[in-house]
């Protein structure tokens, strides 16, 4: 990934290096999933969130009944049947449809709070590395401060404050996410604004902005992509936990934390209607957690 | 050393004071006025103008601020809505709570990450290293509830051994010793998991230095290797995230409590925040963060007498 060494004295105008950027596209990723397979806990990671994203896609197709419908004939017995496969819960809604319809909400909820929080902290990291000086002060207090706040009271306490709906929590994650991603972004930029392509760029008179958005953040992606599957394997168990906590999405779309909450209390009897949302949850973040293990492998490998 | 405390002990203030101010502001801020937050959507209007200035809500927000700070280092926390006491007579023995819990996964936490993190990361791709890492990865994945379902249909529903709520009060033949064992069981399944995989970062990367390559070839047993020469260097980095699982333990078993209706600090919050108590709400955080910060000070400390290079 180094770019030859350049002699700034002796070096042309028309030579400068540019930095080295994979194109993006079709056969880029082609590659790229092509290079996933060298890793066994990458590829399982990779087949089970593939498996989730495929269920949560077609969750009209192949849900059989519709994720809020109550079915009262199926309340008095609501354990696994040939109607409902996966039994029904205390309200006779299907399970099945609802973790089908409940990984949609998850799929759609945690790649958006992951995509903000890693822009908001990319930019913040990059701005942070990049100026350095008082702007590095003042954007890492301010990340250290969010920091120290333990997560779930924060949770708690905004969304108590302004009541609990999609955009709010992702809004919520965006913000306290940031700060992780700004620190390891910010580590990376302090290292690669040394790099001759950068001294190349502002030789040209590029703006800051472009330096870093166009030079210094394509060069980061590596270690950010591992990060945004470990970051999205956290992102779904919050979500998980604030459904679970009854601070998550508003009921009654189905969310796998909110079934969970439901019923946990009627474990000893119907265990099935707690136990099959667990393990969706469960299965969806073991996904992500390997398809992260396995990538970082891959590229310590290089 | 002295500069060290001073440094630390001025960053905590500046913190707990912005934060304090920042959940002060937030209930201000936040749709709907403080009185009718806590009376209800039900309320009269008269009753919410009558609390607005029984509690001297129409006062700009900085002149209450300040006296709130005040009553604080008075130590006067004021009044919780939702219990109907004292916000001090609660909040000390729901921390208390959390704190026995927390010390009891802790004290298992630790060592048994530092046995894993050690065996697998010591020698980097032996099976005992991929049977160790596939398995902290899978136990730090599933999320704490769903942990607490999984054990709670095996060993409670299933088997029967153990009970499936932790209320602290002995009864239905349960001990209270017995009521710890499963939400202490889902916390370290969870956090060791975590720990683990830091431990043997730290270790994979300990064991390609070049000193140990030396200690090797001079013929030195393996086992006073890891023992004798990396195992110093390889805490060092994960002294402080150890650390930070301190903080972790306090306000994140919130879900743990909630599964196991254990009365603890968490789920105190929790209540507080589904009912709007917002003198319960100010005071937790307060808590919450300052045993977070000083979990962080512990953090460094430790840092500092493990790695003589930084000791300032």
């Amino acid at each position: 990934m180094t770019p030859p060494l350049v002699d700034s004295a002796t070096v042309q105008p028309v030579a400068l290096p540019r930095a080295r950027v994979a194109p993006l596209g079709l056969r880029a990723l082609g590659r790229g999933l092509l290079r996933v397979t060298e890793s066994r806990a990458a590829t399982i990671g990779l087949v089970i969130v593939l498996l989730w994203v495929l269920a949560a896609l077609l969750a009209p197709v192949l849900s059989p009944y519709p994720p809020n419908a109550n079915d009262f004939g199926a309340v008095a017995s609501p354990t696994p049947s040939r109607a409902h496969w996966l039994g029904t819960d205390h309200l006779g809604r299907d399970i099945l449809a609802r973790i089908l319809w409940g990984a949609r909400t998850v799929l759609t909820v945690a790649p958006l709070a992951v995509l903000g929080a890693t822009l908001l902290g990319a930019l913040v990291g990059l701005s942070a590395g990049y100026y350095r000086g008082w702007v590095d002060l003042v954007l890492s207090r301010a990340g250290d401060i969010i920091l120290t706040f333990p997560v779930i009271i924060l949770y708690m306490i905004v969304l108590a404050a302004f009541g609990s709906s999609a955009g709010n929590i992702i809004a919520v994650l965006t913000l306290t996410k940031a700060p992780i991603i700004a620190r390891i972004v910010r580590g990376l930029t302090l290292e690669l604004r040394e790099r001759e392509y950068v001294a190349a760029a502002k030789m040209r008179g590029e703006s800051g902005l472009y330096i870093m958005v166009a030079e210094i953040l394509p060069n980061a992606r590596g270690p950010l992509l591992v990060d945004m599957c470990l970051r999205m394997g956290y992102t779904i168990v919050l979500i998980g936990v604030l459904g679970f906590l009854g601070i998550g999405l508003p009921p009654p779309d189905p969310d796998w934390g909110g079934m969970v909450k439901d019923t946990y209390g009627m474990m000893s009897v119907w265990p099935h209607m707690s136990l099959y949302p667990c393990a969706a949850i469960s299965s969806l973040v073991i996904g992500f957690n390997l398809l992260a293990v396995g990538l970082r492998e891959i590229a310590l490998r290089d | 050393m002295a500069r060290f405390c001073l440094k630390h002990l001025l960053a905590l203030t500046i913190t707990l004071a912005v934060v304090s101010f920042l959940v002060f502001a937030l209930n201000e801020f936040s749709p709907g006025d403080v009185a009718r937050k806590i009376l209800g959507a039900y309320a009269t209007q008269e009753q919410v103008a009558h609390l607005t200035q029984e509690m001297g809500l129409d006062r700009p927000v900085i002149v209450r601020y300040v006296e709130y700070l005040g009553k604080v280092a008075a130590g006067d926390l004021g009044f919780s809505t939702r219990f109907k006491v004292p916000v001090r007579e609660i909040i000390w023995d729901r921390l208390r709570n959390t704190l026995v819990l927390a010390a009891i996964a802790f004290a298992l936490i630790v060592p048994v990450s530092m046995v894993l993190g050690v065996l697998a990361g010591m020698r980097e791709g032996s099976w005992l290293d991929r049977a160790i890492l596939v398995f902290s990865t899978v136990s730090a994945s599933v999320p704490e509830f769903a942990m607490g379902v999984f054990l709670a249909s095996i060993f409670v529903v299933g088997l029967g051994w153990l009970p499936g709520t932790a209320t602290l009060v002995a009864g239905g033949g349960w001990s209270v010793a017995s009521q710890f064992v499963l939400p202490v069981a889902v916390i370290v399944l969870y956090d060791a998991g975590y720990v683990v995989s830091m431990i043997r970062a730290s270790m994979v990367e300990v064991m390609q230095r070049p000193y140990i390559r030396t200690a090797v070839l001079k013929g030195m047993a393996f086992r006073w290797v890891v023992l004798g020469h990396a195992l110093r260097n390889a805490m060092i980095n994960p002294v402080t995230v150890i650390c930070l699982q301190i903080s972790y333990l306090i306000s994140g078993v919130v879900v743990v409590e909630t599964v196991f209706a254990y009365p603890g600090f968490g789920r105190m919050m929790l209540e507080a925040a589904l009912f709007k108590d917002i003198a319960l709400i100010e005071a937790g955080a307060l808590v919450a963060v300052g045993v977070a910060i000083s979990t962080q000070i512990l953090g460094d400390l430790a840092y500092m007498l493990l790695d003589p290079r930084i000791r300032a």
